[in-house]
């Protein structure tokens, strides 16, 4: 049973620009790869001095009316499979509650030092195994020159593509090509399930949607959006039913993060596909090291390991948030990079005449 | 009709959105209190942030797409091969 949140921080100038500016951040980063942000806003809020459930409760209310902007201006760019993402949104939102309890046990038994751990542990097996796949498939496709051509589904998106059972299959546009929901079922349930635990389902979602489904990288991380949206939706309604929502965190990122997020839409137009495997790549490593650094902090805490002095927790825990900016801006500055390159690209071909200007 | 070589941009959109979403932050701000002990009472009242939600996000998510283009920041013109 949760109490009615009393603890509502106090929100003075320095507090409101500095969530306003995460939120840009995290809404460019999620407007280009389809998730991010809510990693950096979850401990971000937590640093400022709300409490761990207001802050992921916050976050969500900001995440769901994100993704909607995000996905709307997507959809006009033709890279969003509404199907695909309604499709994994549904279980996607199972696999959310059963994560949340599984999270609230944890703390039950094992207190807020355990639960961190639960958390920073899941996030570095899920960081180390997808990002570094996800990067090292970047990098190959770099490598080869192939970065312009279609992306061709891998060898297990095309497995999964072929599997026929009757009166499972459904036709998804962003695959081109049938797949059994007996897989899409539980890809979103994993999704829905590191959303609840690590705040950001989109490191399953994604990489599943490419390199298990056989979507296209655009329209994977495009969908996501409404597959974030979708868990957003739920997870605020069920966290605000307990009262943990404060509003004016909410918003103020939303504030930031509506700029941001149109900004990375655009951006997706402008870059080569494999980009997106790039920029969520390299968040994924060095989020890795960020975390990291925090587990035997909590090690500690519950006596497993020996105990640390104060200064080393304080040293660990400064290293550890500085690191998970640095990936966000890293993100963030890839993106523009990207955009900006590609527009004065496009810029060049304009001014030689290179692409046909319509006759009045 | 002859047609225009620029399109025109959303100039009067983007003020006229700016301007609901600044009255939307400014009460936010002004009535914290009050929207924190009512949205907070759970039951029901969950239903409050996510009506504000949807709110702000229709008109802050236009203020910033029509400033987005405003300042030219707008998809590239290339048909882009999806799939």
């Amino acid at each position: 049973m949760h109490d009615i949140a009393t603890n509502f921080i106090n929100l003075d100038a320095i507090t409101i620009l500095y969530l306003f500016g995460v939120g840009f951040v995290g809404g460019l980063v999620s407007g280009f790869i389809g998730s991010g942000g809510a990693f950096v806003l979850t401990p971000g809020m937590m640093s400022l001095g709300v409490p761990g459930l207001m802050a992921v409760a916050s976050n969500m209310c900001h995440k769901f009316p994100k993704a909607l902007v995000g996905s709307m201006k997507r959809f006009k760019y033709g890279q969003v499979d509404v199907k695909l993402g309604v499709v994994l949104g549904i279980s996607a939102e199972a696999g959310v509650l059963y994560g949340a309890t599984i999270q609230e046990r944890i703390k039950a038994a094992y207190g807020d030092a355990g639960s961190n751990l639960y958390v920073s542990v899941a996030f570095v097996v899920i960081l180390a195994t997808v990002g570094g796949f996800v990067l090292r498939d970047a990098w190959k496709t770099y490598k080869s020159g192939n970065s312009n051509s279609e992306e061709k589904a891998g060898k297990l998106a095309r497995w999964v593509q072929s599997i026929n059972i009757p009166g499972t299959m459904v036709y998804f546009k962003a695959l081109n090509a049938r797949v059994s929901i007996l897989f899409t079922i539980p890809l979103g349930f994993a999704t829905g399930m590191m959303a609840a635990t690590i705040a950001v389902g989109g490191f399953v979602g994604v990489p599943a949607m490419i390199y298990v489904l056989g979507a296209p990288s655009l329209m994977a991380s495009a969908t996501e959006l409404v597959i974030a949206f979708v868990m957003g939706l739920g997870g605020s309604l069920k966290y605000a039913m307990h009262g943990m929502v404060d509003i004016r965190l909410a918003m103020i990122i939303l504030g930031g993060s509506l700029f941001g997020i149109q900004l990375g839409a655009i951006g997706t137009t402008y870059v080569k596909p494999f980009m997106i495997k790039v920029v969520m790549g390299v968040i994924m490593v060095i989020v890795l090291f960020s975390r990291g650094l925090m587990v035997p902090v909590y090690l500690a805490k519950l006596g497993l390991i020996e105990k640390m002095s104060d200064s080393t927790v304080s040293l660990l825990k400064t290293s550890s948030f500085a690191i998970m900016i640095f990936a966000l801006m890293l993100g963030a500055f890839i993106v523009l990079r990207a955009m900006w390159q590609g527009r004065q690209a496009e810029r060049l071909q304009q001014a030689s005449g290179a692409l046909e200007h319509e006759q009045i | 009709m002859a047609q225009i070589s620029t399109k025109k941009k959303p100039v009067g959109a983007m003020i006229v959105m700016g301007i609901i979403s600044i009255a939307l932050y400014t009460t936010l701000l002004l009535k914290q209190d009050l929207l924190n002990e009512n949205f907070a009472k759970g039951g029901w009242f969950a239903l409050l942030p996510i009506i504000t939600a949807f709110v702000f996000s229709y008109f802050h998510g236009s203020f910033t797409g029509s400033f987005w283009t405003v300042l030219g920041v707008e998809a590239s013109k290339k048909k882009k091969e999806v799939k």
